[in-house]
């Protein structure tokens, strides 16, 4: 085992609930962050993906939260965190389809039950740590080589 | 195909990003949930044709890497919207043309569809019914 390496960069975002007007901002800029640390075209790809979703459920679902990038040499973190109301099932909202979402929400084109099967489907792991009443905590992570999290990234063709 | 072919087409103006109207689109993929945009769309280059005039439209553009939006049925997205969108190089064309009339001209042309991205379960039998 070798000592834990400190991530090459590390930024926090703030993201306010129920600001649509701004949500996805994160997202872009997260990109925009990666792309200028020369990280993998398909890892920006995927890390918008993961980001957007997440970011999208803090909006949508909670009164804010934040989210943290982590870029290490071998991949990049994604951790979510809000203050929100929690996720009852957590393996009932890995499930394609499977949703809570307010009307309000769908009829922004959100809410079809993708969100948390989108962001497994584009990381190479996702812990999800929710308590009813307390918050949510996503940890996604991106593995930057081929073969270190056993490719993975081919999951969603599984 | 070109966003300035795709626009003679359906009929459709730009709202933003006129100046690259010689942009290639690669493919077409329709819809109006954004995360089925997210979770579908595997290629960069596509043009998505869609209902859904939110701010969010244009973020996702940006995400995925799109060729461009076309707002069917007349739909029009707010000021800010069709500015952000300028400023960071999404072109957005509005037809009044609906949906299914879109992608049948398109389609008819020679505009193929996204390649689809295999859901996560897709082989699974379908989940319970919530409780």
């Amino acid at each position: 085992m070798s000592l834990p390496t400190p991530p090459r960069h590390r930024e926090i975002f703030s993201v306010v609930g129920l600001d649509l007007e701004r949500a996805g901002q994160v997202s872009t800029e997260v990109q925009r962050i990666l792309r200028r640390l020369g990280v993998e075209p398909e890892v920006v790809r995927r890390a918008g993906i993961v980001c957007f979703e997440g970011e999208m459920n803090i909006v949508l679902y909670t009164p804010g939260g934040r989210i943290i990038l982590l870029v290490y040499d071998d991949r990049v973190e994604l951790i979510f965190s809000d203050q929100g109301p929690g996720i009852p099932d957590v393996e009932l909202a890995r499930q394609p389809g499977y949703s809570t979402a307010p009307e309000w929400a769908r009829e922004l084109g959100f809410g079809s039950g993708m969100g948390i099967p989108n962001m497994e489907a584009n990381s190479d792991r996702l812990e999800i740590r929710s308590r009813v009443g307390e918050g949510t905590v996503i940890r996604a992570t991106l593995f930057r080589r081929k073969g270190e999290a056993a490719g993975n990234s081919g999951k969603a063709g599984a | 195909m070109r966003l300035r072919e795709v626009a003679e087409l359906v009929g459709a103006r730009f709202l933003a990003g006129e100046d690259l109207a010689d942009r290639e689109v690669r493919a077409g993929f329709a819809a109006d949930l954004l995360s089925d945009v997210l979770a579908m769309v595997r290629e960069e280059g596509v043009l998505l044709i869609t209902g859904m005039v939110t701010a969010q439209v244009v973020r996702v553009a940006e995400v995925m890497n799109l060729a461009g939006v076309l707002f069917v049925r007349g739909k029009l997205p707010a000021k800010p919207t069709v500015e952000y969108a300028a400023s960071a190089g999404i072109p957005l064309l509005a037809t009044l043309h609906t949906m299914y009339e879109v992608c049948g001209i398109l389609y008819n042309h020679g505009l193929p569809p996204a390649k689809r991205k295999p859901l996560p379960h897709e082989n699974e039998p379908p989940h319970p019914a919530p409780p």
